[in-house]
């Protein structure tokens, strides 16, 4: 039944992406229609005489488009559904299905196996899914008139979300590989689908490179592993025996293949580039559920096919996980393209999901699996958190952007009075992400906080010293996202608009564009202060996965949050909720009892000198200027200020201009080299192209010597 | 019974913060030669600002409005995981000490975001300079909590302040730099000299007023009550956690007294030392925060290191 559900998501996925080629077709589906309606031999328009109505109707020139449109999502929306319920099925049942498709090569058909992670990753990607099927259309509504066609984007998001939920499904590397592809190169089309502006190919370039580089190193692991086992299906890998060097090669192979989808630094540089040129739903889709693909592909292939795990493993993916977490919030707090900002966030949270899988690694290879649980628990329930907080704020910018046409922050401000349910739902995604209590981002971060808080139980003393200290820089990450976000909200929905785009925005129109944000800050809240059963269903996933449940996770009831036991920490959000409530209702009631008086609303206090203007307001680099100087080191810092004189001996100053570029030090200390290299090598391998007949004939010639010489 | 003495030491919490206040300013005074105002006079101010109709700017939005009940809120519920005289009350169960320290980040966050929604220059440079502070003071803090958690192997602050008396007086190093880092950081996040001056409305020195100067009436109180709250709470924590003897581990009568008298005598004399203490240093420039910051994180990690190096017994 599950796995039934789980292909109907699949294959109502990829029924979306066809639906959406015929948006181009209208003329000829309804010569089709009507000839079809008309044929003597199925007798359709008499059988049914209201049949012609509804496909004139279907068919006018005005109403084709929407009603496609409508229609592609709708599919979507319901691949979502049954991709949710196919996996709380699976959930629920706590088991797992096998299954064989008679598809691929000729001597190994798809093997499929849905257990419980793919079950919950379905659930992840199934819930994004719906809420993006909630807010395509009202979104797409504005590329009408652009001269890119509805059917690529529809297509390709189709197939893209068909790989996505396929990814998780596959039980043989072939067919991974395959879905991954597809889940890739779909996303590669959707980057580059406004391809007119040279930023999108560049960063569709750049994805393309490092997914299928990426790519490669996966397929290596995979190569790895079924040299040992003799078989590429996952069953035959999980009973490989692999001598400790190889199988530290394989993990590394994977780490670098999965790192690099999922975003880790130093090889996190797509991310930025992709996320922002994409169309805005579908960057909620990538940032928020393909990175998660990603994550759960490195789950399965380290906690499931590898045998064994060895702490250095563990200790690897902790350090990456926090120089990711640390450094994509520091990198996110410089950039003043909505977008962008939320892609380096995406990076940061990633970062946090690997320092739960590190912590749970390093706990697992030193025999602690209840612990390992622990961390696995924090960094499933982060990946689910993050898809949804995630997803809301690419929609809400994407909300932004299609108001106003600005994708610069520095030009917006006081969108709270223009968009006030937009401004109160991304205010929920700024909260939640900023991992403040009563949501959900808390939760996992506290649960990461008390993973890492058992370090004491660790044989090595150098882990023991070493966990602790990433725990603080996990704090430190969560004050530095939370300063972010009052810099973008600050920014972009207090204060006065500092642009004329954007003092004349509106709110958006469309019920789907509020519903589908909407979605998902209800679950932020709901999982806040809920938490209890996401945790124990996640406790069964981690669980299968280790071989130990945590005992005590809700051993005080679903009030209560006991990770380890209820003497060690515990946290009631509920509680916390009710004593907040009751707290703030009693002072504004003891408050307004004391002097029953409305807020008498003023100009603003001028110093005396009157004429505030917008442009006074604390910019973005402004707001981010005390931490551009503490830790300067972390960029590469361009600042400029130029000054054109004026005059007639350019005494005096006519304007200022000050001139602010931050980059990343990934590119010049990594990836320019690499590009160089490759270049250099390229011209010096380019010179034996010499154009010369009798040449190539020599090269043929030394190459048979060279080959006969070989095989004799 | 354990529930209502748990709401009686909120409200004890909440009604004693002004006092500190004023025994604090008092002290000051003295220090420096100048006549001390009434100990109540923070109840007056409170009073008074309560019975002025609050004035807001036409620009402002919801969130504006809202913020002091947030900020108030969260610090109460701070303040009600702490314990201040007795131990072993159920409400430290609700709330472990990250989340204490969640409650305080809520309430920057909202205070920030109030600062930046009239739109005027001193609410933005109030919020950039408190996020950047709070940013670097959070990690600082929380190492030293963990030094803490770690060797009593738990987050609850009460079963950490049990751990310690069963331990009974023995001066561990970790402890003794734990201690020195959150007393730093404690000076960082309660914006006193030489971090922040709360008694000064110059420009360039400004953070945590800059936030609030459109600020008024009722939600001026709320604020200022609440900031008052979070200066008692970091003395309780450092009292508490580190000297906590004479706190109640029974209900009796007289065991509550006696932890009542025990914080009044340690926040009283810790009032004495912040007060010579402001007296003695000069406000120092922004741009020095990070070292001051960075001196508490290193002071706090030196704690954590010589636990596991010297403490952790195999």
């Amino acid at each position: 039944m599950a796995l039934f559900l789980a292909y109907c998501s699949v294959v109502t996925a990829v029924m979306s992406g066809v639906l959406a080629l015929a948006s181009g077709q209208r003329s000829g589906l309804q010569r089709i229609t009507a000839a079809l309606l008309n044929a003597k031999a199925t007798h359709l328009a008499e059988r049914f005489p209201k049949l012609p109505g509804y496909a004139e109707f279907i068919f006018t020139k005005e109403r084709y488009p929407s009603l496609l449109r409508q229609a592609v999502f709708v599919l979507l929306g319901t691949c979502g559904v049954f991709a949710v319920l196919g996996g709380i099925a699976i959930m629920a049942a706590d088991g797992a299905v096998i299954d064989q498709l008679s598809y691929g090569l000729p001597w190994l058909s798809w093997h499929v196996r849905f257990d419980s992670l793919s079950g919950f990753f379905h659930c992840v990607i199934g819930i994004a899914v719906i809420a993006v099927a909630l807010y395509g259309p009202g979104y797409v509504n504005e590329f009408e008139e652009s001269k890119h066609p509805f059917s690529v984007l529809g297509l390709f998001t189709g197939l893209f979300v068909a790989g996505m939920l396929l990814v998780p499904l596959a039980d043989d590397a072939f067919f991974f590989v395959i879905a991954w592809e597809l889940m890739s190169v779909a996303s590669y089309f959707l980057v580059t689908w406004q391809h007119e502006r040279s930023a999108n190919r560049r960063a569709g370039f750049i994805y393309l490179l490092m997914a299928e580089v990426g790519a490669i190193a996966l397929i290596l692991a995979f190569g790895v592993l079924a040299g040992f086992s003799g078989g590429l299906t996952f069953a035959a890998m999980r009973s490989a025996e692999l001598t400790p060097l190889w199988a530290s090669i394989a993990f590394s192979l994977a780490l670098l293949g999965y790192g690099m989808k999922a975003g880790l630094v130093p090889i996190h540089v797509w991310l930025p580039e992709a996320h922002p040129v994409a169309p805005s739903h579908i960057s909620a889709l990538m940032s928020g559920v393909m990175l998660k693909v990603a994550v759960y592909g490195f789950i399965r292939f380290a906690f499931d096919l590898l045998g064994d795990m060895q702490w250095q493993w563990g200790l690897a993916v902790l350090i990456l996980g926090t120089a990711s977490a640390v450094l994509g919030v520091l990198y996110a707090i410089m950039q003043h393209n909505l977008k962008r900002l939320l892609a380096y966030h995406s990076v940061e949270n990633i970062g946090i999901i690997f320092m739960g899988l590190g912590l749970s690694m390093i706990f697992a290879s030193s025999g602690h699996p209840k612990l390992a649980v622990l961390g696995l628990l924090a960094a499933l329930f982060h990946t689910l958190n993050h898809a949804l907080f995630k997803s809301l704020l690419f929609l809400g910018a994407g909300a932004i952007l299609h108001q106003t046409h600005e994708a610069d922050i520095e030009r917006m401000g006081g969108l709270i009075h223009r968009m006030p349910k937009t401004a109160a739902l991304f205010l929920i995604g700024c909260v939640a992400i900023s991992a403040l209590p009563l949501f959900n981002g808390f939760v996992s971060e506290w649960l990461t906080f008390q993973a890492a808080l058992q370090a004491g139980v660790l044989e090595s003393g150098v882990l023991r010293s070493l966990v602790p200290i990433t725990a603080a820089v996990l704090a430190l990450t969560g004050a530095l996202a939370a300063a972010c976000f009052v810099k973008v909200y600050g920014v972009v929905f207090l204060g006065a608009p500092r642009s004329s785009k954007v003092s004349h925005a509106h709110e958006v129109r469309s019920r789907g564009m509020l519903a589908g944000p909407a979605l998902l800050a209800a679950l932020c809240f709901l999982f806040g202060i809920f938490p209890t059963p996401v945790i124990n269903g996640l406790n069964s996933v981690a669980g299968n996965l280790l071989n130990a449940t945590l005992p005590s996770v809700s051993a005080m009831g679903w009030l209560w949050l006991t990770p380890v036991s209820s003497d060690v920490a515990s946290y009631s959000a509920p509680l916390v909720l009710l004593a907040a409530l009751l707290v703030g209702t009693l002072v504004s009631w003891v408050l307004h009892r004391v002097k029953e008086t409305a807020n008498r609303r003023a100009d603003l206090w001028e110093c005396g000198f009157g004429g505030v203007t917008p442009r006074m307001q604390y910019t973005s680099s402004a707001f981010s200027m005390p931490l551009r100087r503490i830790f300067k080191t972390v960029w590469e810092v361009d600042e400029t200020i130029v000054r054109e004189p004026a005059g007639a001996k350019g005494q005096r100053t006519a304007v200022v201009r000050y001139q602010l570029h931050i980059g990343d030090h990934a590119w010049r200390f990594i990836y320019h080299p690499i590009a160089h290299a490759v270049t250099t090598a390229a011209r010096h391998i380019g010179k034996i192209q010499t154009g010369n007949i009798r040449v190539y004939l020599g090269y043929s010639f030394f190459t048979l010597l060279f080959l006969l010489w070989v095989i004799s | 019974m354990a529930w209502l003495i748990a709401l009686l030491q909120t409200l004890l919490f909440i009604a004693l913060a002004p006092l500190l206040a004023g025994w604090l300013k008092c002290c000051k005074c003295r220090l420096q030669n100048r006549r001390a105002p009434s100990l109540l006079q923070p109840y007056r101010d409170l009073r008074k600002l309560s019975h002025k109709q609050p004035v807001v700017a036409r620009q402002a939005s919801w969130i504006f409005t809202i913020t002091p009940y947030i900020v108030f809120s969260a610090t109460v519920l701070a303040a009600s995981v702490v314990p201040l005289i007795a131990v072993d009350l159920p409400t430290a169960a609700i709330a472990d000490v990250i989340v204490m320290v969640g409650f305080f980040a809520l309430a920057r966050f909202f205070q920030a975001l109030a600062g930046m929604d009239i739109g005027t220059a001193f609410g933005g440079m109030g919020s950039s300079r408190e996020m950047t502070i709070a940013s670097l003071a959070e990690p600082a803090m929380l190492m030293a909590i963990f030094t803490l958690a770690m060797s009593a192997s738990t987050t609850n602050l009460s079963v950490a302040i049990d751990h310690v008396l069963a331990g009974g007086f023995v001066l561990r190093p970790s402890y003794v730099f734990a201690l020195l880092g959150l007393m730093l950081v404690a000076i960082a996040e309660t914006g006193r000299i030489p971090v922040d001056n709360p008694a000064t409305h110059l420009e360039l020195t400004m953070i945590h007023e800059a936030m609030i100067l459109e600020y008024s009436g009722r939600h001026l109180a709320l604020i200022e009550w609440a900031s008052q709250i979070k200066l008692m709470l970091y003395g309780v924590l450092i009292a508490n956690i580190f000297f906590p003897w004479g706190i109640a581990e029974t209900y009796s009568l007289e065991a509550l007294g006696s932890g009542l008298l025990a914080i009044t005598g340690k926040l009283a004399l810790l009032a004495v030392l912040l007060a010579l203490s402001e007296t003695l240093l000069a406000k120092m420039r922004l741009f020095r925060v990070q070292e001051f910051l960075g001196f508490a994180y290193l002071l706090s990690l030196l704690g954590m290191l010589s636990h596991i190096i010297l403490e952790v017994i195999d």
